[in-house]
């Protein structure tokens, strides 16, 4: 951004600070129409995923055969679509507010900026699940893998999974109790908030159950998991002391809330994205990764990370506040801040070391086998990695766990029992032709039109109009582009033709 | 299997049915206005009107929107949508002291 | 290439036209969620009892039903192959969609002429914002259904093609329900 015009007024950009005028710069209208442009992306991508999921499962895979990641990524998807809208909304009017001098935000003329606060939370809120069911799922295929046994009680981690998703619309007043809703608002909104502790407490339990007897398997991606379940829990628990509004009053903007944000959102989303980064990459890369590096760095990050964000919690309770960049000396916080800071620099170091990991396991990794960890699902029966194409064969699904029930026969316990085909079912050939639709430029074309017309508000009409004529004339062109056209990958049984 | 041919196979009602429900599109339409300038049904405006007009939405995806004729799928599909659309405006009227289905007399 | 089987029944592209209109459900309902939030909030006026046209709106309302007619006899028009019918449909739909929007660009001249404007005061912004949308709505519809106009004039649009009428009508369809709970919940309800 030119000059000091970066987007100045937090993530969650309450209004009246994004106003013109305590906020005349570019900054602000870079950020409404990015997260536009954004928005617009999600819920076309939404749209592809849900449809994805639901209408094009291969044969024989029922809804609760399906995979727990994708089910967990097909409610994420459900609730984009229906998260988005709302934000999209709320940014719209602040767009009029700063260009056309609406009314939406501006008190004085009988709005209030919390409308800002309750549309930007309606979204807010199921978003914070979008972040973390992903890593549910994930953590949902590690364990069973890495314990020898089916997921304890899977159709409950599923329809708790769709409950968090609904319960997670009726609850965005709980990141607004200061504002003063009402002793009846807050009831609602806190039993609401409680609630949900129920569905979660339920994956938790499930997950416990899973690792439980199981003949348990130390890989790296294991760490990750249980991992992501034991910063989760933290992070749960005190999200469950300021569910309750009183006690909320006293937490709201102090660095507890930092910490609880962190146990969740670091310690639950992004460990459990690692422990699945650590469980695909062989698939995705076709290489192993180192195995004690791994460890070692997980080692160091879940050391690092309590060591940051741990003492963040009585840095809160003693009335710290979130957004300082400095405080008085001998308020007796300098040592928490200390610990914090060197946790800090364990944890830079533990990511360093994972990244090293990775780049080495691409220079000069072993290379890894179809099915390295003896997983249950069918991407494991694919070679590594697998094919553009996929499957060779469209697989007929028979069970929950298909490819358990290939090399295992029909049993729950498989530690006991010993591999009884050990090569997984897909052809490394098509047994018959194969074509692909050519992949399309127009959309990338009609994206950056959208870009340009919608980066073109803060300078001027032309380069709208300039970006809104690119993305009509993509628009057209990539709906009316023929799939099949000569060019197409093409793939015949027995090796690749063109 | 062949996207368009599935297509083809799904009933849908027949031309009358269409003329039809677009006669009691437009009565109800008639009667909504009605109901605006007829003073005694005032106070219970909103009841009615949104009784009404649940009515036309509800006769258009049914039976413009083909949901009668087609896979429940896409009905719970709308419905999710709406519902939680619905409750969003409910709980937002709430909270801004705004919902009043009766007028006052 | 080969067309994937559907797990549902029903093509892809239409669930697709379903699950977009289920999320356009939240945009609405936000967007009306806003208007009735702010109802009767203004400081100054006009307010919408003193400036909303009933009789005009009506009418218009009753023109966007009609369009609906017109879109699902279209659709069964080029399901049938009557290729006639199909471009009266269409072209029905494309004026009586055209007519609603004329009677919008003279509903928001004649307010602006009466003094609301959209700055002029939180009726004014909620309600400009809100029809606004919908009118933009309408306006994305009317250039489809001119698309599909054209590739029916040059004989591009026979029953192979019914997917992309009914997915594109079932778009119209979602614009002229939006509508009839706009009528009813910002005109009627005052």
């Amino acid at each position: 951004m030119p000059g000091n015009q970066a987007p100045d007024a937090g993530w969650f950009g309450y209004a009246n600070l994004t106003s013109k005028q305590y906020n005349p710069g570019l900054g602000i209208d870079f950020w409404v129409l990015s997260l536009q442009i954004m928005g617009i992306a999600s819920i076309a991508s939404g749209v592809n995923f849900t449809v994805t999921a639901l209408n094009m499962r291969a044969p024989g895979m029922s809804l609760m055969r399906m995979p727990l990641f994708v089910w967990m990524a097909l409610i994420v998807q459900i609730l984009m679509l229906l998260a988005f809208p709302v934000i999209t909304v709320g940014l719209v009017f602040l767009l009029f507010d700063r260009f056309f001098d609406t009314n939406f935000y501006v008190a004085a003329a009988g709005g209030t900026p919390v409308l800002w606060q309750h549309l930007f939370w309606i979204f807010g809120h199921p978003e914070v699940y979008i972040l973390i069911l992903p890593s549910f799922g994930i953590v949902s295929e590690i364990l069973p893998t890495f314990s020898r046994k089916p997921l304890f009680g899977a159709p409950f981690v599923i329809f708790s999974g769709i409950l968090i998703g609904f319960l997670g619309f009726g609850v965005w007043s709980h990141h607004m109790f200061t504002t003063g809703l009402g002793p009846i608002a807050d009831t609602a909104f806190s039993l609401g908030t409680m609630l949900i502790a129920i569905p979660t407490g339920v994956k938790i339990f499930n997950w416990i159950g899973t690792l439980w007897g199981g003949h348990i398997v130390m890989r790296t991606p294991l760490y990750f998991a249980v991992g992501m379940v034991a910063l989760f829990i933290v992070g749960g628990l005190s999200g469950i002391m300021h569910a309750s509004a009183p006690i909320d009053l006293q937490q709201h903007d102090s660095y507890f809330v930092v910490a609880h944000l962190h146990y969740v959102f670091f310690g639950g989303t992004v460990f459990g994205l690692l422990a699945g980064v650590c469980y695909w990459w062989p698939k995705v890369t076709g290489r192993m990764l180192g195995e004690g590096l791994g460890k070692l760095s997980f080692w160091v990050m879940f050391l690092g990370m309590n060591l940051t964000f741990f003492p963040m919690h009585f840095l809160g309770l003693d009335g710290m506040a979130r957004r300082i960049y400095t405080y008085p000396a001998g308020v007796g916080w300098e040592q928490w801040n200390l610990m914090a800071t060197v946790g800090a620099f364990v944890l830079s170091l533990g990511v360093l070391l994972l990244y090293v990991n990775l780049v080495r396991s691409l220079r000069s990794g072993e290379a890894a086998a179809a099915d390295p960890w003896d997983g249950a699902t069918l991407e494991w029966s694919m070679s590594s990695p697998p094919p553009e194409y996929n499957f060779a064969v469209i697989p007929t699904v028979n069970s929950a766990r298909p490819l358990w029930l290939h090399k295992y026969g029909p049993t729950r316990d498989i530690s006991r029992h010993t591999k009884e085909d050990g090569t997984p079912p897909q052809p490394d050939h098509p047994t018959e032709r194969i074509e692909l639709p050519s992949p399309s430029h127009w959309p990338l074309v009609a994206a950056v039109g959208l870009t340009l017309g919608g980066g073109g508000t803060m300078v001027g009409l032309l380069p709208v109009l300039v970006g809104v004529a690119v993305l009509v004339v993509a628009v057209y062109w990539w709906a009316f582009q023929p799939l099949e056209r000569p060019g197409n990958p093409v793939f015949e049984p027995g090796g690749r033709a063109e | 299997m062949n996207e368009i041919a599935e297509h083809q196979s799904g009933a849908h009602a027949s031309r009358s049915t269409y003329w039809l429900v677009a006669l009691i599109l437009a009565i109800i339409t008639m009667l909504e206005v009605a109901v605006f300038y007829i003073p005694f049904l005032r106070t219970a405006i909103a009841p009615i009107l949104l009784v009404l007009s649940a009515t036309k939405f509800a006769l258009v995806a049914m039976f413009f929107m083909h949901l009668r004729y087609d896979r429940p799928i896409l009905t719970a599909i709308l419905s999710t949508g709406l519902v939680v659309a619905a409750a969003i405006i409910l709980a937002l009227m709430l909270l801004f002291g705004a919902l009043r289905l009766m007028a006052p007399a | 290439m080969s067309t994937h089987a559907t797990t549902f029944g029903v093509p892809h592209r239409k669930m697709a036209m379903w699950v977009f209109i289920g999320s356009e459900c939240m945009f609405f309902g936000s967007l009306i969620a806003t208007y009735l939030s702010y109802k009767g909030k203004s400081v100054t006026g006009p307010t919408p009892a003193e400036i909303l046209n009933i009789p005009l709106t009506s009418v218009s309302t009753f023109v966007l039903l009609m369009s609906s007619l017109a879109m699902v006899l279209a659709l069964d028009a080029v399901q049938r192959d009557q290729k006639g019918q199909a471009k009266l449909w269409i072209g029905g739909v494309i004026a009586l969609g055209g007519l609603f929007l004329a009677g919008q660009v003279y509903e928001f001249s004649h307010f602006y002429h009466e003094g609301l404007t959209l700055q002029e005061n939180l009726f004014g912004s909620t309600f400009f914002v809100l029809t606004g949308f919908h009118g933009a709505h309408v306006t994305v519809g009317v250039i489809w259904m001119a698309t599909l106009l054209v590739m029916a004039f040059r004989g591009r649009l026979g029953p192979e093609r019914g997917l992309d009428v009914e997915v594109a009508g079932l778009y119209w369809h979602f614009v002229d329900v939006v509508w009839i709970v706009i009528f009813t919940v910002v005109y009627l309800i005052q």
